[in-house]
């Protein structure tokens, strides 16, 4: 129907857009109705989301006709904003930003940058740029699952914590169990992802491999390739930060520095 | 360690810790003694047990220190010094597991082991015979926080500090726990610092009582002298 309405391919998706932002806003009213208030939230999400994604998408037809080295810098970018983001999962956690930016650049950048060098993700500017995207992305939403929830851990188990403490544990051996579980936790949405390839879900990346004329069997393939990428990065960036964490939480004097009242 | 009555096994120098722009506690100088029981009385709020928290350093002072055996504490490292000064809390806050595993926490951290004849001798000690394999999850109130104090007393320490480990208790359970803290300081010559809103509390078991008001020790004498009110 749009298609007939709309003949240029910048006015039909922006016409896309509104309808996708439209339902999703019935979503937030409905939610409403429940007093579940999600209105501002949702709003600015929304609005940042197709700003973001058009001047990326501008600055991704520039780069298309520079160097190849200079998607370095926008993946540089990208992490940064995704540390950014995430550390915001972790209100009132010391050192939450450094944590996640560090995580996120390790755990992506690493795998981004193995496949990379094995040949796996090409260098060229539209391969590299989608998938590294890709990665961070899924990077960054773990992060903030693991810092949420072990922020959510510590407080409600502040008092087994510091009892543990008193009794001449090491801080580490006390939010143990709390780390094990907020590892777990974010790195679900990975795992089911994998779990669930082909039969619930068919990526992005493979609907436009196999739109590009790809052949069908490799575009599934690589599909699996990438969702594994995103798994081992995931479970860096988890590991990564909820062990850097463990040093923001407690002082010199093992003293449990995140609290209620923090 | 020497086993002289009466020497200063603990004590505070201007002791204060400030959150925000308020002192929680407030310039507070106080000793304890050896094989004695102080009681720190004063209303909800007043700082007892900020005061408390500070003694084994679960939270570093803004002013002042504190110095166990004459070392100052900060010269001390943290697992050790939270070994020799033991800690029970209102609420008992027990490991899920047996009663045993509870009680070998302590001693586990620094590589100590506890035998199952020494656990059950805690728990004789405590009024809770035979009780090493039972679940934590189904002990009442009471037999909570003598798990708690059993607990404490297997990390050896020197000196034990009580954060109202009667408060959330029955009067029945609350008795048993005051005779069990004062046979802890009258037969095994184990010293004490209870923190307590009970003034009637600190009047029946305290050998000493500092009264706390508004973050500072305002008194500090015999229960006669203090809660004579």
């Amino acid at each position: 129907m749009l298609k007939s309405i709309f003949h240029s391919q910048v006015s039909l998706g922006l016409a896309q857009a509104a309808i996708a932002s439209v339902l999703a806003l019935l979503v937030v009213l409905l939610a409403r109705r429940r007093n579940i208030h999600l209105e501002s939230d949702a709003a600015i999400a929304l609005v940042r989301g197709i700003v973001q994604i058009v001047v990326v998408g501008s600055i991704l037809m520039l780069l298309l006709k520079g160097p190849r080295w200079t998607s370095v810098f926008l993946l540089a970018g990208m992490i940064i904003a995704a540390g950014s983001i995430s550390a915001k999962r972790a209100k009132n956690v010391p050192g939450a930003w450094k944590v996640s930016t560090c995580s996120i650049a390790a755990g992506a950048g690493l795998v981004t940058a193995v496949m990379t060098w094995a040949g796996v993700i090409d260098t060229a500017i539209t391969s590299l740029i989608p998938v590294g995207s890709m990665i961070i992305a899924n990077a960054m939403n773990t992060n903030g699952l693991a810092l949420n929830r072990f922020r959510s851990e510590v407080l409600s188990h502040s008092g087994e914590i510091e009892t543990a403490l008193a009794l001449g544990a090491a801080p580490d051996k006390t939010i143990a169990s709390y780390t094990e579980a907020s590892i777990h936790s974010s790195l679900i949405p990975a795992i089911d992802n994998l779990r669930s390839l082909g039969i619930v879900w068919i990526p992005g990346l493979m609907t436009g491999m196999l739109i590009a004329g790809v052949d069908p069997l490799y575009a599934a393939i690589y599909q699996f390739v990438v969702i594994a990428m995103i798994l081992a990065s995931s479970g860096l960036t988890s590991l990564l930060s909820t062990t850097m964490i463990r040093a923001h939480i407690f002082s010199p004097a093992e003293q449990l520095l995140l609290k209620e009242s923090a | 360690m020497n086993d002289v009555p009466d020497a200063v096994v603990l004590r505070t120098e201007h002791l204060g810790r400030r959150v925000g722009e308020q002192w929680i506690v407030n310039d507070v100088s106080l000793s304890v003694n050896r094989g004695e029981l102080l009681g720190l009385v004063g209303v909800s709020g007043s700082g007892k047990s900020s005061l408390l928290r500070l003694l084994n350093r679960l939270d570093e002072p803004t002013s002042g220190t504190v110095f166990l055996e004459g070392q100052d504490y900060r010269e001390i490292p943290p697992r050790t010094l939270r070994q020799r000064l033991g800690m029970v809390t209102q609420r008992p806050f027990l490991f899920p597991g047996d009663i045993a595993s509870n009680l070998r926490f302590g001693p586990t951290q620094r590589d100590a082991t506890l035998t199952d004849a020494e656990i059950a001798e805690l728990l004789q000690h405590v009024g809770l015979p035979d009780f090493a394999a039972r679940n934590v999850a189904n002990l009442s109130g009471g037999e909570q926080q003598r798990v708690s104090l059993a607990r404490s007393l297997a990390n050896r320490p020197e000196i034990m500090l009580l954060d109202e480990p009667t408060s959330a208790l029955d009067q029945q359970a609350k008795t048993g726990i005051e005779e069990l803290v004062r046979n802890l300081v009258d037969e095994d010559r184990f010293t004490m610092v209870l923190v307590t809103h009970d003034r009637d509390q600190a009047r029946r078991i305290c050998d000493r009582v500092g009264l706390i008001e508004a973050g500072r020790l305002v008194q500090l004498g015999t229960p006669a002298e203090v809660l004579h009110a």
